[in-house]
């Protein structure tokens, strides 16, 4: 029945599969040769984790709706995947015995009306492609554009669905009255057969090698708090002895990482999410996926010989260079926005690791590293007025804490609270809240540095751990209930860069049990403008803490509260903390600047945050867009006392 | 190509609450943090990417306490080869003068290349060892570079001269040229950049080692002596105007007006 110019459909198809297998095999063998000479990186354990994240985000598409058109249309072209790939089985054992497969009725109505709507979907999609073309697809550090591989593959789909259509005589697409039992449409059937052999083996050469890898990349995505950095080497834990450090060039990548490049789709979902990307420094975090991999390629090639390392451009410098890496602020909106669980920022601070070693580390930032080091604060203020700011809280409340001593909460500041003048006034406030709250705290003075927390995301790893050794020498020598801390960076790295027994919690999440426990007597503002709370990236996207300051916002009487269309998860970086600071990334718009943006877009005339480096942005932010008077930003704690002094209406902080 | 640098260290002051300590002869140094004077960190860095383009080896010399070795581990780290520390009790509190005769007794003798300085010094910055040396060896010196280029046995070297002007000349080797800020891009030396230096052998000199006339070298040998150390007394006059920024202005014009400086 399937025989074909007098050859047996059996023969012919046998041949189909041989070539197909075998060039397949030939390619992926080609593409994951890098993969085998890769860093190590343990992805195993916690199975059932694995596999909920493969059903929710893999197979249940979770992150896909959130760009409804380009989404809806992904979960109709997948499910089409899944639905007809038992079709396209049955027809490759069609040739061998007729009927054996034989999938039923109601399989083969879902069939039909599936083909339909995938048909239809490639149609609005390469309409998209062609016609509309959402800024979102093409990405100005782009030179190459992606839409012929795009439509040459939505094509070979169309190809699939209509050439299936029509070996049976599908009613839905073709109108035809279906065949009559054991007669199909021979060509169709074979061009169907052939078409999707030669779509599996195109799949790997191009950004639709994820049609392959996604799947298992999301199966062995980072099952870290995402503000946990991996560690310089899997496989040598003494940072000493390593020979070299970080990533520059593709095998340095451990084997995870070149997955993910692997695996990107190019949908450019992570820099229209990026805050680098929007305000125009040279930071795109999708090209450095797709640089990587088409770097990858480059180097092991399916033809010909793979090409030393010596005899390509420079990974890190050339094909990505030094300002795109510095430009990020590991914010994770990338990570947060990527459908398949790409990690970047791992990958960005493990080749800022490389450029810290090779010694190649902006001018700007040279000081606020030796004055780490030197001092423990990038402001190089002198170690021993880091707690003076204590002086300002009624007088004897909050200790200095001496080795051996013992207290209920130990305020970590961090060095921005210590030192700098406009956010010592949020320790104050915080601190006077905790002591009116008959919260026993002290705080580690002169002996606490900073914490390393930006220190070690810019890549100087040994830098960090020396001052985190400092800090836990300090830590461990004087007892406690449990940290608490205004600084979100400093939350994230005592929590996660760190190995405390005690909890960490931070200010807002203090602040809402108080509220709870009845113990913050709040008194209504007389105030009718409108606040809304701006998520520092540490506090919400990297550990998940969104409600807590929002309770406590609402909680004040007589405030009004309004949502910024990208809260939450979604939320805009500020600039970045600590060492971002001192950074002179080139851009069109400061971060702050958008943001304070984005509140005003809103109606918002207080922008309440709970970090002192949302803090200081937003307020350069309102002061550089001439919003002095108009807009006020100020911190959690400080609204809060505030409220309990029952002020009307305070002037302005200027 | 031989070339040595010459560093020091010198106490950072920025932020710091300038005291005079009770000899008055010298700053309390409690709050001071030490690094490696800005200007030798640039000559480092000129001395390690001339090597990087011509071969040869680079090392760095400094005279000073049994900290000082700090800043030539920091220099061993950025790339130079071997590193001198030039230390002896008897160099304590050592003038120019002193300081440049203890490095040219170090560097006689020796088949050096090129021999690089920072400009000046960040703590006394009075500019003199570089070319002292120059004239104790007897080499050329070119000052304030701003640009250096090695071609065969000559440099080319850019460097600031009067009235805010710089002129290019050719120098034949061996030269000393020092070395203003500005002239690169010093590379950062990382916290395990230093700890992988940290047991290449760092050779110490003293008077022995240096031939040098064993007793109270320094103040033997010093040309300048420290009567006193005072801060300079706070001045009088000052005066702050205050209003809005119009009502300011006038009041300046009508100040410089009534005082002679219109």
């Amino acid at each position: 029945m399937y025989d074909i110019l007098g050859v047996s459909g059996a023969a012919v198809q046998t041949l189909l599969l041989l070539l197909a297998a075998s060039a397949l095999t030939y390619i992926l063998r080609r593409r994951f040769g890098l993969l085998r000479l890769a860093a190590a990186e343990p992805r195993g354990g916690h199975w059932g984790e694995r596999l909920r994240r493969l059903l929710v985000i893999g197979f249940g598409q979770a992150r896909q709706p959130r760009y409804l058109v380009a989404g809806v249309l992904h979960i109709i072209l997948f499910a089409g995947f899944l639905v007809l790939s038992l079709r396209s089985l049955s027809l490759m054992v069609e040739p061998y015995a007729p009927g054996f497969l034989s999938l039923g009725e109601p399989y083969a109505t879902l069939k039909d009306w599936t083909g339909l709507l995938v048909l239809l979907s490639c149609v609005v999609a390469a309409w998209r492609r062609v016609v509309v073309k959402p800024a979102r697809y093409h990405d100005r550090h782009a030179s190459q554009s992606h839409t012929a591989e795009a439509l040459l593959i939505l094509g070979l789909i169309a190809v699939l669905m209509i050439a299936d259509a029509l070996i049976d005589g599908s009613f839905w697409l073709t109108g035809l009255s279906p065949n009559p039992p054991g007669e199909i449409n021979l060509p169709a059937f074979w061009i169907h057969n052939t078409t999707i052999l030669i779509f599996l083996c195109l799949l790997p050469l191009g950004k639709h090698f994820h049609v392959i890898t996604a799947l298992p990349n999301v199966f062995l995505s980072n099952l870290n708090p995402s503000g946990k950095i991996k560690p310089p080497s899997y496989s040598e834990s003494n940072f000493d002895a390593l020979e070299s450090v970080g990533v520059s060039k593709l095998e340095d990548f451990t084997w995870k990482q070149t997955l993910d490049a692997y695996s990107c789709v190019d949908c450019g979902r992570c820099s229209d999410h990026c805050p680098a990307y929007a305000t125009g420094t040279p930071l795109s975090p999708r090209m450095l996926s797709i640089k990587t991999r088409d770097a990858a390629y480059a180097a092991y090639p399916i033809l010909g010989n793979i090409v030393p390392p010596q005899e390509r451009p420079a990974l890190v410098g050339e094909t990505i260079t030094d300002a795109e890496l510095w430009s990020c602020t590991t914010c994770g909106a990338c990570e947060e926005a990527c459908p398949v669980m790409i990690e970047y920022i791992d990958r960005i601070v493990d080749m800022r690791r490389f450029l810290v070693d090779d010694g190649r580390l902006p001018a700007a930032l040279q000081k606020p590293l030796a004055a780490l080091e030197k001092r423990g604060n990038p402001y190089g203020k002198m170690a021993r007025k880091r707690g003076e700011w204590v002086a300002e809280v009624a007088p004897g409340e909050v200790r200095i804490l001496a080795p051996g001593e013992s207290c209920e909460a130990l305020y970590f500041t961090d060095s921005c609270a210590a030192f700098d003048p406009r956010v010592q006034q949020t320790a104050v406030a915080f601190a006077n809240i905790l002591t009116q709250a008959g919260v026993n705290t002290a705080t580690l003075g002169a002996e606490e540095v900073d914490s390393g927390h930006e220190a070690r995301r810019f890549g100087e790893e040994g830098l960090f751990m020396a001052l985190r050794e400092k800090n836990m020498e300090a830590l461990e020598s004087r007892s406690f209930q449990r940290i608490v801390t205004s600084d979100p960076h400093a939350l994230n790295s005592l929590r996660n860069d760190y190995t405390i027994q005690q909890p960490v919690v931070h200010h807002s999440q203090v602040l809402a049990e108080l509220l709870q426990a009845g113990k913050l007597p709040l008194q209504a503002l007389a105030d009718h403008r409108r606040y809304t709370f701006h998520d520092p990236c540490y506090l919400g996207r990297h550990n998940g803490e969104y409600q807590n300051p929002r309770s406590v916002l609402e909680a004040i009487p007589g405030i009004q509260t309004v949502e910024m269309e990208r809260s939450r998860k979604r939320s805009f970086c500020c600039g970045g903390g600590s060492l971002n600071l001192f950074q002179e990334t080139e851009c069109d718009r400061r971060m702050g600047e958008m943001r304070v943006d984005m509140a005003a877009d809103v109606g918002a005339e207080v922008v309440v945050t709970a970090c002192p480096f949302c803090l200081v942005n937003l307020e350069d932010a309102v002061k550089t867009t001439g919003r002095e008077g108009a807009m006020e930003i100020i911190d959690l704690a400080e609204l809060v006392q505030r409220s309990i002094n029952g002020a009307e209406q305070q002037p302005l902080e200027v | 190509m031989e070339i040595y640098v010459c560093i020091k260290r010198v106490a950072d002051t920025s932020e710091v609450e300038i005291e005079v300590d009770r000899s008055g002869l010298a700053l309390e140094e409690a709050d001071f943090s030490w690094d490696i004077n800005e200007w030798d960190n640039f000559a480092v860095e000129a001395a390690v990417q001339l090597k990087e383009q011509h071969g040869g080896t680079v090392t760095a010399i400094t005279v000073g306490g049994e900290d000082d070795e700090e800043v030539l581990r920091r220099a061993l780290a950025m790339g130079c080869d071997q590193a001198l520390h030039c230390y002896d009790p008897a160099f304590e509190k050592a003038d120019a003068w002193a300081i440049a005769t203890i490095l040219a007794a170090a560097l006689k003798g020796r088949a050096i290349d090129l021999l690089l300085f920072g400009a000046v010094s960040a703590d006394e910055g009075r500019g003199q060892v570089g070319g002292l040396v120059a004239g104790l060896l007897d080499l050329p010196l070119v000052s304030l570079a701003t640009a250096l280029t090695v071609d065969g046995a000559k440099a080319i070297v850019q460097h600031e001269v009067e009235n805010g002007l710089e002129r290019v000349r050719e120098v034949d080797l061996p030269a000393v040229i020092t070395v203003q800020t500005g002239i690169n891009e010093p590379r950062y030396v990382s916290v395990r950049g230093i700890r992988k230096v940290a047991a290449m052998d760092i050779p110490v000199h003293g008077v022995a080692e240096l031939g040098l006339a064993a007793e109270n070298y320094a103040s033997q040998t010093n040309r300048i002596t420290l009567e006193e150390l005072f801060l300079p007394p706070q001045g009088v006059g000052a005066q702050i105007l205050e209003g809005s920024n119009e009502e300011m202005m006038n009041q300046l014009i009508q100040l410089l007006q009534e005082n002679g400086g219109l």
